[in-house]
């Protein structure tokens, strides 16, 4: 069975998921980062720029994986969400509240001081 | 529908007077004002597009059913039909107007019956000629509500598409103007736009600016809501914007909490906060 690969930078955990989620991967997935996340971590990223379309289903436990890790962890963020997914999310009433969401990848590890790059504006 | 005299039915008499006398009937119809304030190039033209006319209802009347709008012979003249509908709703004409000018056409053709038959066929041929021209009467009436549908169908799509315009107002800033009610289909669309849009332009933060929206209930309310949120879930930072003091009360009044949303009383402000935001920041010349 696929499994997706959770990558560790430091002290902050990398879950990028760039495959069609179907419900056992995500299961997996979520077995995975909460153990991961249990032996030490300050901080877990799940990148799900690569996710087009979640069902019912997929849609309650990216959001348990992601309140799950938050609780692990500490610091979640949630990076490269799809409108469609985001539109799906809200729909179900699944806003991830209190969770932190960036729009890319690099945003999010720079959100955890992870990056070089912060927002600049135009000088 | 058949005949007392001569055994033929009344369709099949209608049928061969259309044949026999075509280019006559298809003559006095491009007189009419339904041909010729079309077809104001040339009576030529006119001519053609009643010789169609004439040949298409001489096919229905062959084939017997001159009641059944739904004969496929017809749908040959529809497109035109529909053409000549355009022309003349253009040049300011309304339905029953037009509807009157099809009328007209039964006039001659009637008359030409009339002469055409011998006693025993005329009673059933122009009750035949009636039902036939009582048809095309049907099928232009069908043409012209499809086309209201039509239209209504494309209008709505066209107030979709004007009412959210997507600005960018800054580098990684952008504002949704909202102007007029907020419905479910609506909400819709801007929540679709504007999280495209954040993805298009990498935007740090959406303003939804409700200066344009008269009325903010619980339900335009949780509209907002959920689109706030949307942009939320995409890592995008969502204010809203343009609350007049009395939509203030009344969503306090109301009861409805907003929640961890942003907001901001003019776009201005809004604009402002997102510029600290992005780290710019707008000062005077001095």
């Amino acid at each position: 069975m696929d499994r997706i690969p959770i990558l560790r930078l430091g002290r902050v955990l990398l879950a990028s998921i760039q495959q069609e989620l179907t419900d056992d991967i995500a299961l997996a997935l979520q077995q995975d980062l909460t153990e991961m996340a249990a032996a030490g971590a300050d901080g877990v990223i799940i990148d799900i720029s690569g996710v087009d379309v979640v069902d019912s289903f997929l849609a309650r436990v990216l959001s348990e994986i992601a309140a799950a890790a938050r609780m692990l962890a500490g610091e979640t963020v949630v990076a490269g969400m799809r409108p469609s997914v985001a539109i799906t999310l809200v729909e179900m009433g699944l806003s991830l509240r209190g969770l932190r969401t960036a729009r890319s990848l690099s945003d999010a590890l720079s959100a955890l001081g992870l990056g070089e790059a912060r927002i600049q504006g135009r000088s | 529908m058949t005949a007392v005299g001569s055994g033929r039915s009344g369709a099949a008499v209608v049928a061969e007077v259309l044949d026999a006398r075509r280019e006559q009937l298809a003559q006095q119809w491009a007189d009419l004002p339904l041909f010729r304030t079309v077809y104001t190039s040339g009576r030529d033209a006119a001519v053609t597009a009643a010789h169609r006319l004439v040949d298409t209802l001489a096919d229905v009347a062959h084939g017997e059913r001159v009641e059944d709008t739904t004969v496929p012979a017809l749908d040959r003249i529809r497109p035109h039909l529909a053409q000549t509908i355009n022309a003349r709703t253009r040049a300011g004409c309304s339905s029953p107007q037009f509807t009157a000018e099809v009328a007209e056409l039964k006039t001659p053709l009637m008359a030409i019956v009339a002469q055409e038959l011998t006693d025993e066929d005329r009673y059933s041929g122009l009750l035949a000629a009636a039902a036939l021209m009582g048809t095309l009467r049907l099928v232009v009436m069908e043409i012209l509500l499809n086309q209201g549908d039509d239209i209504i169908d494309r209008q709505r799509q066209q107030l979709l598409e004007v009412s959210t315009p997507i600005i960018k107002l800054w580098d990684r800033v952008i504002a949704v103007p909202l102007i007029g009610t907020l419905d479910s289909a609506r909400t819709q669309v801007v929540m679709e736009t504007l999280l495209d849009a954040i993805v298009d332009q990498h935007a740090a933060v959406a303003i939804l600016d409700i200066t344009g929206v008269p009325l903010v209930d619980t339900v335009v309310a949780q509209y907002l809501m959920k689109t706030a949120m949307a942009v939320r879930l995409m890592g995008a930072e969502c204010v809203i914007s343009g609350i007049r003091p009395q939509i203030a009360q009344t969503i306090v009044q109301l009861g409805i909490d907003l929640g961890d949303i942003k907001t901001r009383a003019t776009l201005a402000d809004a604009l402002a906060w997102a510029l600290e935001q992005a780290g710019a920041r707008i000062a005077s010349k001095e």
